[in-house]
């Protein structure tokens, strides 16, 4: 899960890290006397959508007078904010967050997360801070330095040090740094946060450390213990059809394909989408209905992928292990009706009751073309949709 | 022989007294020796009682001492399933399945690290497979887990596979053409986990009763990339591989938490093309597998 900088950063600073006096506001018209009420000369006024890249996109102005602030929140309050996050249609921008304005010396990177690979936490740091990490990843490695944490000692002052001196804080800085970079570590831990990330972190002319920004995703698994987390979830920024899904226990993504795709279990549901591809079209989303599709979670998944105006047709690729096919076609007999199906439909079931699902649906008296293996399904339902 | 597991195992199931551990331990049992393998429960409110004449003890420790079991299933709900992973390798089982979806990724990474510690101090290892895996099988002497014992015919190629009705589909494949499986593993779709790809394929290679490997990946972290790297240096048999998930957006989570593709080099392609550098048979049709593997025997 997801959430904005201006909640990110009221963890951070509940967590002790220095960020700056900020005011969120609701509407553009909330904009000015936000600016008045922090005081000082210089503001910035920042969109608030869940996407990274917003400066690039206009989405970050600095105001220079109070004037300005309202010119900047009625340009960007309501724009369709296009970073290379949002993809091309962009995010609509709905909240605004005006803060004060910092002086900014030197802007560094900062950021945990967890490392498969080592089973601990990585935290990463550069002195290129403010911009896209992923690029100064790609371009200059050498600028990222990382240390892995043992999540049973935690960040070890000597580690902190190792990142803050590496990315070349200042030694007048440095403890301050440290402390950040703890901290850092502690609210990541203690959020079950799966990226906690500061960019820019930055050296005030004044030597002080601060977080301009702050972008966190959560590891959803854990919310359960989180309901202050989970408080500040913001439907707005996702996708209406991924929440819908969510209520009936499906997981769903929406993609840019033509055919939709209802398949049990995520890895089987990806090479069904792969296998779609491979013959010749593009699917219309992910749908996993999971290890116990009753019908009416089978029907709710057909509806789903009936929004999507793009969808000309369907195909249900089903391995029955304890979820037998019987059960299934049953279900998707009763979802085909429900829903009225009018675009074609190929349905393929192997495993346990195989012969009896494959029995209902042929004697259902609707159009479902039958098909044997992946590759056949998904050239069936490619030359359905091309008639 | 298989790899992990046999006919004599003897298996303790931590959560029999819930909904899935009941179910599942009532189809495990039903499978191939299941009865004389499936020996002791778990749970510390129900101790003394039992499940279809299965003893339930209040710990792992106690059914490991009044049976002799030395692997554990775990049908635990999420938020305790660490600590009853934990409460395995204590007991210094020899190997504990977590079939358990859901388990907070920083439960995960303290237990993972605990268990670590614990072996760097010189006590003893217990291997963990999954969390959130359907099990493995030993196809006609046992099976651990959730998957459909009866598409399974015994044999000489191993499955290992992070999905679970992707390893199904690759057994069935193979179970129609008429190759059967020395052992199918499914090692889980969580970012922190316990066996990965190279640990299995170490043993398959080792095992002198797999001839053959088909090695399922997807998109999301370095374990495929990993396992194939040590396959090119050591691998004796051949291997046919596929990755989920060309299609996959990056950055979006693909129902796995661990199927996320988070840079360049965890793309189903980029892992395609190390697998492919590294002697494997790989496939971008997932419904050849069985096929193309034959075609290498």
């Amino acid at each position: 899960m997801k959430i904005h900088e201006y909640q990110g950063k009221e963890i951070l600073r509940k967590f002790g890290i220095n960020v700056p006096r900020g005011v969120f506001c609701p509407t553009a018209d909330d904009a000015v006397p936000a600016a008045e009420s922090l005081g000082g000369k210089v503001w910035v006024v920042k969109a608030q959508i869940h996407a990274g890249g917003r400066g690039k996109g206009g989405g970050v102005k600095v105001a220079k007078s109070l004037d300005e602030v309202k010119q900047y929140a009625s340009q960007i309050m309501g724009m369709q904010l296009v970073t290379h996050q949002t993809g091309p249609e962009g995010q609509k921008v709905r909240r605004l967050l005006i803060e004060e304005g910092a002086d900014i010396k030197k802007e560094y990177y900062v950021a945990a997360l967890t490392d498969r690979a080592t089973q601990k936490v990585a935290m990463m740091a550069s002195s290129e801070g403010g911009m896209d990490i992923e690029e100064v990843a790609h371009s200059t490695p050498e600028k990222i330095i990382k240390v892995f944490v043992d999540p049973l000692t935690g960040l070890s002052d000597a580690q902190a040090m190792e990142l803050a001196k590496g990315i070349g804080v200042p030694e007048g800085s440095l403890v301050q740094a440290v402390d950040t970079m703890k901290k850092l570590y502690a609210c990541y831990m203690e959020t079950d946060a799966s990226l906690a990330e500061i960019n820019p972190l930055i050296l005030e002319g004044n030597g002080n450390i601060k977080a301009l920004d702050a972008k966190f995703n959560f590891d959803s698994n854990a919310l359960f213990r989180h309901p202050e987390i989970v408080a500040m979830r913001d439907f707005d920024e996702e996708d209406a059809n991924e929440i819908e899904a969510s209520k009936f226990d499906l997981a769903y993504i929406s993609l840019d394909g033509n055919i939709g795709c209802l398949v049990n279990g995520a890895g089987l549901a990806m090479a069904t989408m792969d296998t779609i591809k491979l013959f010749g079209a593009e699917p219309a989303n992910f749908l996993d209905v999971g290890g116990g599709a009753t019908t009416e979670k089978v029907t709710e998944a057909f509806k789903l992928m009936l929004k999507n105006p793009k969808v000309e047709g369907i195909l249900v690729n089903i391995f029955g292990g304890i979820m037998r096919c019987d059960t299934i076609a049953n279900g998707v007999v009763t979802a085909a009706r429900e829903v009225n199906l009018k675009v074609p439909l190929v349905v393929r079931m192997k495993g346990t009751n195989e012969d009896l699902g494959k029995k209902i649906l042929a004697e259902s008296g609707l159009p479902i073309i039958a098909a044997d293996t992946m590759a056949d399904a998904a050239t069936k339902i490619v030359a359905a949709v091309k008639k | 022989m298989s790899i992990l597991i046999n006919k004599d195992t003897k298996v303790i199931t931590q959560g029999i007294t819930g909904k899935t551990g009941m179910f599942h331990t009532s189809k495990c049992r039903e499978y191939a020796n299941g009865a004389n393998c499936f020996v002791a429960g778990v749970n510390p409110k129900k101790a003394g009682e039992d499940f279809e004449g299965v003893p339930i003890f209040a710990s792992v420790k106690e059914a490991k001492a009044e049976t002799g079991a030395t692997v554990s299933v775990i049908y635990v709900p999420p938020a305790g399933a660490a600590d009853a992973i934990w409460e395995a390798v204590e007991a210094d089982l020899d190997l504990a399945i977590c079939i358990t979806e859901g388990i907070p990724v920083r439960d995960m990474l303290m237990v993972r690290n605990k268990m670590k510690a614990k072996e760097a101090a010189g006590g003893k290892k217990t291997l963990l497979l999954g969390p959130n895996c359907p099990g493995l099988i030993t196809p006609d002497e046992i099976k651990i887990g959730i998957m459909p014992g009866h598409i399974h015919r015994k044999g000489r190629i191993g499955v290992v596979s992070r999905s679970g009705t992707l390893t199904y589909e690759a057994v069935a494949q193979l179970t129609e053409i008429g190759l059967g499986q020395s052992s199918a593993v499914g090692i889980g779709g969580d970012p922190i986990n316990g066996l990965k790809h190279i640990d299995v394929m170490k043993m398959f290679n080792d095992d002198p009763e797999t001839d053959a490997v088909i090695m399922i990946g997807e998109i999301g972290g370095p374990d495929e990339a990993e396992a194939a790297q040590w396959c090119k240096a050591n691998m004796k048999k051949p291997v046919v591989g596929f990755i989920a998930g060309v299609t996959a957006p990056a950055g979006k989570r693909m129902g796995h938490a661990g199927a996320l593709i988070s840079g360049g080099a965890d793309t189903a392609d980029a892992k395609l093309a190390i697998m492919e550098e590294c002697g494997f048979k790989v496939t971008r049709n997932p419904s050849e597998m069985a096929k193309l593997l034959k075609a290498m025997l």
